[in-house]
């Protein structure tokens, strides 16, 4: 029981810091929204879907070019939508929103709602580790989100992109005087963001099958994490996402599965209420909340 | 060397003549001024006694759209304080639901129920939002965006109020005259009072806090209790429209906290012009009729509102009344660039 809490809720906590990266990357890193995630996240899983059923590509070619695709397409909602509103913070959210809700709404239209939309896994089979059965694919998710997270602490920490990612969410005037192109470090701070989405999606979604409400969920994750752990700090997601997952696992266990989103719910306000900042969050973020 | 012109923009001189200087001298004036206010109103009164010639679908749709003009009014009222919600739904669904178990379980008629579920739901939703009143915008919108879905999820879990089934054969409204009549003038009383009370004093405190908040906290006002006001006559407008609704469809459920009911409103609102009361209402009279032409879409149509968020966002950000007020108080002339 232990055992199973623990390795489940080890599981749990990286597919949610997978999920929560890339959103965190682009809104809470370089302060660009991007609402949008979760339309996304299901695209990615919809367009390798298609990729594998009718263009019948192998499966690492069909990864690849959904990854850039989308990535490609983030590129561009920059430079089509964002850019015209860009600075007027709320603008950019209904506007991605509405980009993320229109993109769900248009895929429940399709009928992409039955059982047959689902991911092949990479690998078959699985292991036992300490008398708790445990498949291939979610030790993989372990593996890709752990090396996701090193990633992405390198290279907002020690790169000269992702520096000026963090340079224009700091003061984008001082980063415009040292050389730093904004609107392409936001373009590409948005192209970064949705292929990490496209990359989430590929590796959770051969867990279950893909449906629309996930993409809701996906943006409610993202955020909670974000919240709890401060928008700003890969160290915060990593927190945030294992007290979430951990917190998820032990309701699904004692109480029921159901209880589990409620779950985001208590913790977003306790943050709140309590730091509201976030565990990792600076100042200057606390300003813009509260 | 080429020529340029550009497009200089001049106030009427009845503008000037009827605006501050309250000596209306002719009916002209006075017209001038009192048309714009009077008309709609007219309009809005005389649409439920002409149900003969509309037909009684287009009665329907009538009601609708005062529901969420109603929810796009309280959604401005909230935006003029510096609240962007993105879930009108919590308020529709507390108040829809408040009434339909008023209804069900102890059997209140609808003339307790419907004022019941208004300040209840308004109550239960200022409560929900009052952790959360000390967040500003993004981190606002997101729990707002959250608690319609969470709540339904919460009922769906739990399986009280009905669960997914929700309550039905809840009592109808008395006549046709109170189902056409109660939502077209709650909608006038709000707009009108909305209207009013942000040019009160009060609603000045109200928009000092939209602009800059730590001035008004400066000033020794306790800024969460006007935000908690707020919410509350927000959450009013919007619970009465759900209670009303649960009477009328006679049958409350989880649609009720469904995504519809906040992107919508919000539409309706972006689409009319922010900040104006009546911007929201216009956009709402333009968006529902339209969307019940576009029935046939299914859900097709939330799409369909999600693109015309972002033209408006992008497009045309002042909205569609602000626009029309331009053009009715200043008049336009092409003039060369010196």
């Amino acid at each position: 029981m232990i055992a199973s809490m623990v390795v489940y809720g080890l599981v749990n906590s990286v597919i949610l810091a997978l999920i929560a990266m890339g959103f965190s990357l682009t809104f809470g890193i370089s302060g660009v929204a991007n609402f949008a995630y979760g339309g996304f996240y299901l695209l990615s899983g919809y367009l390798t879907w298609m990729l594998l059923k009718y263009l019948e590509f192998p499966l690492a070619l069909a990864i690849l070019v959904t990854v850039f695709a989308v990535g490609f397409l983030g590129f561009i909602t920059y430079w089509v939508i964002l850019l015209r509103v860009r600075g007027i913070v709320l603008s950019e959210v209904i506007a991605t929103f509405a980009l993320g809700v229109g993109m769900l709404e248009f895929f429940r239209w399709k009928g992409f709602v039955t059982y047959e939309f689902t991911l092949p896994s990479f690998i078959k089979g699985g292991v036992e580790i300490a008398g708790v059965p445990l498949d291939y694919q979610r030790l993989f998710i372990i593996g890709i989100g752990l090396a996701l997270v090193l990633f992405l602490y390198f290279f907002t920490h020690h790169t000269r992109i992702g520096l000026s990612f963090r340079g224009i969410a700091q003061n984008e005037r001082t980063a415009i005087s040292l050389g730093i192109e904004s609107d392409w470090t936001a373009a590409l701070s948005l192209a970064f963001g949705s292929g990490m989405a496209a990359m989430a999606a590929i590796v959770i979604l051969p867990l279950g099958i893909i449906s629309i409400n996930v993409g809701y969920d996906v943006l409610l994750i993202a955020v909670a994490v974000g919240i709890i752990g401060g928008l700003e700090s890969v160290p915060g997601i990593l927190t945030g996402s294992l007290i979430l997952g951990y917190a998820q696992v032990i309701t699904g266990m004692y109480l029921s599965p159901e209880w589990m989103m409620v779950v985001y719910l208590l913790a977003i306000v306790l943050v709140l209420a309590i730091k509201p900042s976030g565990l990792f969050g600076k100042f200057k973020e606390l300003e813009e909340r509260v | 060397m080429a020529v340029h012109y550009r497009k200089e923009r001049l106030d009427r001189g009845i503008k000037a003549r009827s605006e501050d200087i309250f000596a209306l001298s002719s009916y002209r004036e006075m017209l001038y001024l009192l048309l714009p206010r009077a008309l709609p109103v007219i309009a809005l009164l005389s649409l439920p006694v002409l149900k003969g010639i509309v037909g009684l679908y287009w009665e329907k749709v009538l009601v609708i759209t005062c529901a969420i003009a109603l929810l796009a009014v309280s959604w401005d009222l909230l935006a003029s304080i510096g609240l962007v919600c993105l879930g009108q739904a919590l308020f529709f669904g507390a108040g829809a639901y408040l009434a339909g178990f008023l209804n069900h379980s102890l059997g209140l008629p609808p003339f307790l129920t419907i004022p019941f579920g208004a300040l209840g739901g308004a109550v239960f939703s200022t409560l929900l939002l009052l952790p959360v009143l000390r967040l500003r915008g993004i981190y606002f919108a997101i729990v707002t965006l959250t608690l319609p879905l969470l709540l339904a999820r919460f009922i769906e879990t739990t399986k009280i109020l009905g669960g997914t089934e929700g309550l039905s054969a809840l009592s109808p409204l008395p006549n046709i005259w109170f189902e056409l009549y109660i939502p077209v003038l709650a909608l006038l009383v709000c707009l009108f009072g909305f209207r009013r009370l942000i040019n009160e004093d009060y609603g000045l405190v109200l928009q000092g806090i939209r602009d800059n908040d730590r001035a008004v906290m400066s000033s020794a006002i306790n800024i969460y209790r006007f935000k908690a006001q707020a919410v509350f006559m927000a959450g009013v407008a919007g619970a009465f429209a759900g209670a009303f609704m649960t009477h009328y469809y006679q049958f409350v459920g989880m649609p009720a906290f469904a995504l519809d009911y906040s992107v919508l409103p919000l539409t309706c609102a972006v689409l009319g012009g922010v900040g104006t009361f009546a911007g929201p209402t216009v956009g709402a009279f333009i968006l529902v009729p339209l969307s019940e032409v576009l029935r046939a879409f299914g859900t097709l149509r939330v799409v369909f509102y999600s693109a015309i968020l972002i033209i408006c966002i992008v497009g045309l950000p002042e909205g569609v009344f602000p626009f029309l007020q331009r053009k009715y108080h200043q008049f336009e002339r092409v003039v060369k660039v010196e």
